[in-house]
């Protein structure tokens, strides 16, 4: 019985100190619908390039502007549907969305996405468009990392695999709409379902 | 056994005590409210626990103004984490001992 009790403290220490420093609220599905977003958003990045011949990366030209604006709207998008499914998420457990674990999440996420950010438009400014893709990919898996050690452990994995297939992307100058939509929007969709069945589904 | 029995500490021999120095062991610091949500207890529940804790030198009391609202938030003192450690190891002990 006291081996019980004490098995029982050890539990709660953990769970306290999870629960305190680990946002957990992150659905799956977020991760679904923002592999979705980005599919359809290559779909429309390819209708562009093909329809807005020539398309170079230059604010006055149309359709670099639009590839601009998918961009930012699935971006955008994935983000809200985040928040949003997060919200409803920490609602169902009881708990609140927006804990001193959730600011850290979102802090450590973006410092390595704004370094990224500003890498990437600072090629833009000296014409290294080429390796903006693998850029991308290379500084989100680097964010993702940074973010694991505040939420689900698993998120590592997912920062990992964007870290190598950015690496392998560098090989593949050119290729860069390919490998975005395998990392954001193939990669999304798998995780998302995995996490969705192996943790929303149990809590319900 | 009575050596490792010793450092099984009073003061953490109840469920809110226990989670209060969890949450302060892996948090820099901790305001009242966030703490109070993260147990589930009451006002006076929690501040009685951390009144217990504040008087084994176990965690430090920080009161200051944020404009006019006044803001209170805990840390772990480095003795309260040597203890909470200690209890931690004890725990481990007893459990591998009674296998």
């Amino acid at each position: 019985m006291e081996e019980a009790n004490y098995v029982k403290q050890l539990t709660e220490i953990r769970t306290m100190m999870d629960r305190s420093s680990r946002f957990v609220s992150l659905s799956g599905l977020s991760g679904v619908l923002a592999g979705i977003y980005s599919v359809i958003g290559a779909f429309g990045v390819k209708y562009t390039m093909v329809h807005f011949r020539p398309v170079y990366a230059d604010l006055s030209n149309t359709g670099f502007r639009i590839i601009l604006s998918i961009a930012f709207a699935v971006m955008g998008l994935s983000f809200l549907t985040a928040v949003i499914l997060s919200v409803y998420k920490a609602g169902k457990r009881g708990e609140k969305t927006w804990n001193s674990a959730a600011r850290r999440l979102i802090i450590n996420f973006c410092i390595p996405m704004i370094a990224g950010g500003v890498v990437c438009l600072s090629m833009i400014q000296h014409s290294l468009y080429g390796l903006i893709a693998p850029f991308t990919l290379i500084f989100y898996g680097l964010a993702l990392l940074n973010a694991s050690k505040y939420t689900l452990e698993t998120v590592r994995y997912l920062g990992l695999f964007f870290l190598v297939l950015g690496l392998i992307s560098t090989q593949f100058l050119g290729k860069g709409l390919l490998f975005w939509t395998i990392g954001f929007g193939g990669f999304h969709i798998f995780y998302g379902t995995f996490m969705y069945f192996k943790f929303d589904r149990q809590a319900k | 056994m009575k050596n490792v029995i010793s450092h099984i500490s009073k003061a953490f021999d109840h469920r809110i005590r226990l989670g209060i120095m969890s949450v302060l062991m892996v948090n820099d610091s901790m305001e009242f409210t966030p703490l109070k949500e993260l147990l589930d207890v009451t006002d006076g529940n929690l501040a009685s626990h951390i009144k217990a804790l504040e008087q084994e030198n176990y965690i430090s009391v920080t009161k200051q103004f944020i404009g006019k609202k006044p803001n209170t938030s805990y840390a772990a003192t480095s003795e309260g984490k040597l203890a909470f450690e200690q209890h931690l190891n004890a725990l481990e002990q007893l459990i591998r001992q009674s296998r």
